[in-house]
């Protein structure tokens, strides 16, 4: 797995509060800093594909395991 | 990236009804969107200090019902309050956060709430029966930012 600088365990939140989350825990890191976020809400693959999109952050990497979705979100 | 804009109208006063407005508002503040709530008739219920949200099948066919059950049987005193504590435990169950917690969240984001001024005096409401930090006004202070918005909800 890809390195990271922090981690957000949203597991068994629901939408909207993975988005939420993650927003807040990225408003506390700085520019280029990535965000590894873990998931169940299966709606959450796409929420934070749109979430990159218009926010500018970069999503290097959308994968699911074993009923569980991982994300690695870089701050733009 | 230029800042969009969200307004939404918020009319409903039930459990169920509370979400779209808190989390439509609540995650576009994520997304950078400047919000606006305008909060009008039984929206206001949203913005009390107490929540007390209810929900009900009555006038609600296509509310999902564990077990089928008359109409008749529905409207059986304690009937509303058992169904909201039912959605209440099933929305915890499944992680779904609570009304009080995405309200939070808007306070939190900046999400500008205005309760409408007519209908709070309509319906006797003090103005220190509301969460702090909203503003009262009406038709067209919303309009005001609505006409700017990129999008418009009436919910």
């Amino acid at each position: 797995m890809a390195e990271f600088d922090q981690e957000l365990d949203a597991s068994g939140l629901n939408c909207p509060l993975p988005i939420l989350r993650a927003k807040k825990s990225l408003a506390a890191m700085g520019a280029g800093e990535v965000l590894h976020i873990i998931a169940t809400d299966p709606g959450s693959v796409k929420d934070f594909e749109a979430f990159a999109k218009q926010t500018g952050n970069e999503l290097v990497e959308s994968r699911e395991d074993s009923g569980k979705f991982y994300f690695l979100m870089k701050k733009s | 990236m230029s800042e969009k804009k969200l307004a939404i109208i918020a009319t409903k006063g039930s459990l169920d009804w509370a979400y779209p407005p808190f989390i439509l508002a609540s995650t576009a503040a994520a997304l950078g969107y400047r919000v606006e709530v305008f909060f009008t008739f039984y929206g206001l219920q949203l913005l009390r200090k107490n929540l007390d949200l209810k929900v009900t099948s009555l006038g609600n066919t296509g509310m999902p019902m564990p077990v089928p059950m008359p109409v008749l049987l529905q409207a059986l005193p304690g009937m509303q309050s058992l169904m909201t504590v039912m959605m209440k435990n099933k929305m915890k169950s499944k992680g779904v956060a609570s009304v009080e917690e995405l309200r939070a969240l808007c306070v939190e984001a900046e999400v500008k709430m205005i309760a409408c001024q007519m209908t709070v005096d309509l319906f006797d409401f003090r103005n220190s029966d509301f969460i702090e930090g909203i503003e009262f006004g009406g038709a067209a202070t919303f309009l005001g930012f609505a006409g700017d918005s990129d999008i418009c909800l009436y919910v």
